[in-house]
């Protein structure tokens, strides 16, 4: 026989997997607008490493001249992904999920045993934990994104109706850039989310999908 | 809690397909938003979520709330995007006709009292440039030279003289107090290349919706044509 424990409540499982999809749509929605302005370069002076985005990849993924309907989808599901992002924290907040999510004075020191633990770097096991201190980090910086996603958007599509913000922000070309930041931020995100799962195996990935863990026995 | 490994392949299959069957749903809904009919260049499903957008901006919009303005200082290069309507120079005898009511000269237009303001240009594309310009009020001129009632109406229609250009404007934005029948840019007057000698400048829109060289206005009770928003872009384009 094996124990089994639950782990994720379903609303908070069905709240990650919707919200796979509409970030999904955000993105891809938000690069065939970016594509009709793509100024963004990484360098420094007249050195540019990367452009966002070469050729190569507008074509790849069929972003070229759609800019209307990139707009079209980015401004239907922006209401979903807003949506669906405030129900998650209000039912963080009222089931009193917040606890095993957001940091407190323990979390850094965590965080950093993790990170050298998952670079090989010390040998120390980790304590077992819901969500370890860099899970903590990464899941709460995620929905302050999520935030921040949705401020700066406002920012750029109302900016004379919410006008105070656009300028809080630094001005309407300075919301782009950070709506953008934001963009590379989740994608930052996305790598080292997915890399995480498969280091952390199946029990794991399957508690996203079914609620529970097996605890023992599983070996 | 104890449990046999029949009766966690058992719950495990059965999240899953659960899990399957909500991703299929979800796959559908996006097919059938992406193959919808499409209605103005744009599918179908989309352009009632603009449309229910649209009405969102007209309840948030105040004719009170102001687009920042600039310092001198900070005045840009002024971009050119697109020619539609502009073929040629504009007539040696242009007049601003106002439909039902009289064509206008441009030195009957300056009549009105002017308005210097430096705002930002956004195109939807997503630049923008800051620049300084120069006209009459769009409300002074409805007051002025409109049919009468005209600064009520819901509607203002504006189309460049070969019609080959056109825009509609909701009746608070149109009648904003930013909103200019601009003739100056940068203290000069308007070159061809914006849209001279008469043009739309509407800091609360985007740069789709300030049409250069303006032929003929209309203020009406039916929403008017829209050259972009018949080309899948939203029509109320408004900030």
């Amino acid at each position: 026989m094996k124990q089994i424990e639950s782990k994720h409540p379903a609303a908070i499982r069905w709240f990650h997997w919707i919200n796979f999809p509409l970030l999904t749509i955000m993105i891809w929605s938000g690069l065939l607008i970016y594509w009709a302005n793509d100024v963004y370069t990484l360098g420094w002076g007249d050195t540019t490493l990367f452009h966002f985005f070469p050729q190569g990849f507008y074509d790849a993924f069929s972003i070229n001249s759609r800019l209307a309907e990139g707009m079209a989808w980015h401004f239907l599901f922006m209401w979903l992904f807003a949506i669906n992002g405030v129900c998650y924290v209000l039912y963080t907040l009222i089931s009193g999920e917040w606890r095993y999510l957001v940091p407190n004075r323990h979390t850094l020191s965590e965080a950093i045993q993790v990170v050298l633990h998952d670079l090989h770097l010390s040998k120390t096991p980790l304590p077992r934990q819901k969500f370890n201190g860099a899970q903590k980090i990464a899941y709460s910086s995620i929905i302050v994104m999520g935030f921040g996603s949705l401020i700066t958007g406002l920012a750029i599509w109302k900016s004379v109706q919410f006008g105070w913000l656009t300028a809080m922000l630094g001005g309407y070309a300075a919301a782009r850039m950070e709506h953008f930041l934001l963009t590379l931020g989740y994608v930052g995100f996305f790598v080292i989310h997915i890399s995480q799962v498969i280091r952390a195996g199946w029990n794991n990935f399957r508690a996203m999908v079914t609620g529970f863990e097996v605890v023992n026995g599983d070996h | 809690m104890e449990i046999t490994d029949r009766e966690i392949a058992r719950r495990t299959r059965r999240s899953f397909i659960t899990g399957g069957i909500a991703a299929l749903a979800g796959f559908g809904a996006w097919e059938w938003i992406r193959t919808s009919y499409t209605e103005d260049g744009i599918q179908r499903p989309l352009r009632r979520a603009e449309q229910a957008d649209d009405i969102f901006s007209r309840v948030l919009f105040s004719e009170t709330r102001l687009a920042r303005t600039f310092d001198a200082s900070e005045i840009g290069e002024a971009q050119v995007n697109g020619d539609e309507g502009l073929d040629g120079e504009p007539a040696a005898d242009w007049k601003l006709m106002v439909e039902g009511g009289n064509a206008l000269s441009l030195d009957q237009i300056k009549v009105l009292p002017k308005v210097e303001q430096i705002t930002q240009f956004k195109c939807i594309e997503g630049w923008n440039y800051i620049m300084k310009w120069g006209g009459a009020k769009l409300s002074d001129f409805a007051d002025a030279h409109g049919p009468s009632g005209a600064r009520q109406r819901p509607w203002v229609g504006l189309e460049t003289p070969d019609a080959g250009y056109y825009v509609g404007l909701d009746r608070a934005s149109a009648m904003h107090p930013q909103t200019l029948l601009a003739y100056e840019m940068n203290g000069q007057p308007l070159t061809n290349d914006h849209g001279a000698p008469l043009r739309l400048i509407i800091p609360v829109k985007y740069g789709i919706k300030n049409l250069k060289r303006i032929g003929k206005i209309t203020f009406s009770d039916a929403r008017p044509r829209d050259y972009w928003a018949e080309n899948g872009y939203d029509y109320d384009s408004g900030f």
